[in-house]
């Protein structure tokens, strides 16, 4: 059930003075199973697109067709985008509130108005496949877990929905390199066991990268590239012009002259080689 | 060499309430910081850092142990004027720290606050604000600035009371690449025009930029040194659940594939140079 963005445009306060073109004929398309990485400076636009795609904000104009519901007609509910578009807000974990790790990550699908067998299973199934064990977190406190773990309680309660469409607004924000690198890996893991479509938006662009399978540019409210990450990351001084560096690997390989556009350490390896003709 | 802070055997601990056992957050640190210097402290999360940063200045003050501000005891409460005019704290957050509508207000909050003569306050919010590039900004609204341009008016703020010494926590988590480059850039002329510089942060690409590290763990020193030692010791570092910097991991991977690079490369142009003597031995 691929994602089609069509031309979508919002304008905040329109026809005010203080009109501002937030987003201005967005369009693009996530396949099934894949991940898409969204990468824009601050401004861009990233975090009102993020809003349409989760039902929060109505576009001026355009379509956002999960399926065949377009999510931005007057007719949908909010509970129906909900089944199927989960967002993971920046900083999830401040907005944990229950008093147990359980309670909390079942207060989403307890809005769904499903059968208790139901929820419990939804939140059992969350809270494992967040890389966390069942039985030892379930009673406990969220806000005495460390700051990762918090991150993946708060990342749970979204999955415990769901959703067709996971989208993660900047999910390795503010963390040890540890705890960054486990954030990473749950998100693959999550991809792999439920085949759904990820969206990710980050500055880190390292992280984009190594996860991404597409990778949407955004500037001044407009898309103004897609492609795979080589694509993406071949066009240095394009991205340098939107405010956006390359991956630091990819800098570095540039920088010593490397034709090929070079993503990871391993990569970067094996073209140093062959560059210096060893 | 001067030493600015000292810090004896500091043990800190948060109380949880009557019923639960305090929280050990630092125990038995010591060290001292020279005059002019720039340390960056690294840790995981939970490691003690920021609470080390806070110990700093005094607001918060040693369970046990004692830390001296230019020889001012952080627990004497007359002393807390003298010390925070001397150690000035950047936060993480830029938005908790703007106080005012107008941003040359804010930035002049702090040298209000120490008395300082309405002329003096005037020159100094002037230099403050075109030491972090400002100057043009000094009658907008600090709301509607960008993160690294609110970060940049915070840090002006904490220039304008002349403090010796910084302390920096974590002040790029919250920005865009952009604005961790912009607030980098100040940190380090900071340190160039003779301030002390205590950096908190994750980014070990931002640690290698100071001329010492120290790595927390688990409230306790694990190491200490210069970035070029501490980075060497990839093995414990990995081990308290920290990275290196990308070219040593990268260098290290280059030598288990046979390529001749000297051990122990920090920075990006030491490895451009490497590999291109290398080439032309070729």
């Amino acid at each position: 059930m691929p994602i089609k963005v069509s031309k979508l445009t919002h304008i905040y306060d329109e026809g005010m003075p203080t009109e501002q073109v937030a987003l201005e004929d967005v369009s693009f398309t996530v396949e099934d199973g894949e991940i898409l990485g969204i990468i824009g400076h601050t401004g861009s636009g990233k975090s009102t697109l993020l809003q349409h795609l989760d039902g929060l904000l109505k576009p001026n104009s355009g379509s956002i067709l999960i399926g065949d519901v377009d999510i931005t007609k007057p007719g949908v509910s909010l509970v129906d985008i909900r089944k199927r578009v989960g967002l993971v807000f920046q900083y999830p974990e401040y907005q944990l509130f229950e008093e147990t790790v359980e309670k909390d990550v079942a207060y989403g699908p307890g809005n769904l108005g499903l059968s208790q067998e139901e929820i419990s299973e939804r939140v059992r199934e969350a809270i494992t496949l967040v890389g966390l064990d069942f039985d030892t977190v379930k009673d406990r406190s969220p806000f005495e877990l460390s700051g990762g773990q918090k991150r993946a309680v708060a990342i749970a309660g979204v999955i415990a929905m769901r959703p067709q469409v996971l989208i993660l607004d900047e999910p390795t924000a503010g963390l040890d390199p540890k705890t960054h690198d486990d954030i990473l890996n749950m998100i693959r893991t999550i991809h792999q066991r439920t085949g759904n479509m990820i969206i990710l938006v980050s500055h880190n662009m390292g992280d984009i990268a190594e996860i991404a399978d597409k990778v949407l540019v955004m500037d001044t409210g407009k898309a103004i590239a897609y492609g795979t990450p080589i694509e993406i990351f071949s066009k240095g001084e394009k991205l340098r012009e939107v405010g956006l560096d390359l991956p630091p690997v990819t800098e570095f390989c540039r920088k010593l002259g490397i034709p090929e556009t070079v993503l990871t350490v391993d990569q970067a390896v094996q073209k140093i080689k062959e560059f210096i003709g060893a | 060499m001067d030493k600015v802070i000292t810090v004896e055997d500091l043990t800190f601990e948060y109380n949880r309430g009557e019923n639960a056992e305090p929280v050990k957050a630092l125990d038995g640190v010591s060290f001292e910081i020279d005059k002019g210097s720039f340390t960056a402290i690294i840790g995981k999360n939970g490691s003690g850092k920021s609470t080390l940063a806070k110990n700093l200045n005094g607001l918060l003050i040693p369970t046990s142990g004692s830390v001296f501000v230019e020889g001012y005891d952080t627990k004497d409460d007359e002393a807390i004027w003298e010390i925070r005019q001397r150690a000035g704290m950047v936060f993480q957050n830029p938005d908790n720290q703007l106080v005012s509508s107008i941003v040359e207000d804010d930035v002049a909050f702090g040298p209000e606050n120490l008395g300082v003569d309405p002329a003096e306050i005037r020159r100094r919010v002037d230099k403050a604000l075109e030491d972090v590039n400002m100057g043009e900004y000094k009658m907008k609204a600090p709301h509607l600035l960008s993160g690294g341009q609110k970060q940049r008016i915070a840090i002006a703020g904490v220039v304008a009371m002349r403090p010796e010494i910084i302390i920096f926590d974590e002040p790029t988590a919250m920005l865009d690449p952009k604005g961790r480059k912009e607030i980098m850039a100040i940190i380090k002329e900071l340190h160039g025009e003779g301030k002390t510089v205590i950096l908190i942060t994750h980014f070990m690409e931002e640690a290698i930029e100071a001329d010492r590290v120290i790595i927390l763990n688990a409230g306790k020193i694990l190491l200490d040194g210069a970035p070029e030692e501490i980075f060497k010791r990839v093995d414990e570092i990995r081990e308290v659940n920290l990275e290196v910097p990308m070219m040593t991991d990268l260098g290290d991977r280059l030598i288990a594939a046979g390529i001749d690079v000297p051990k122990g490369i920090i920075r990006e142009e030491d490895m451009v140079e490497a590999i291109c003597r290398l080439k032309s031995q070729n």
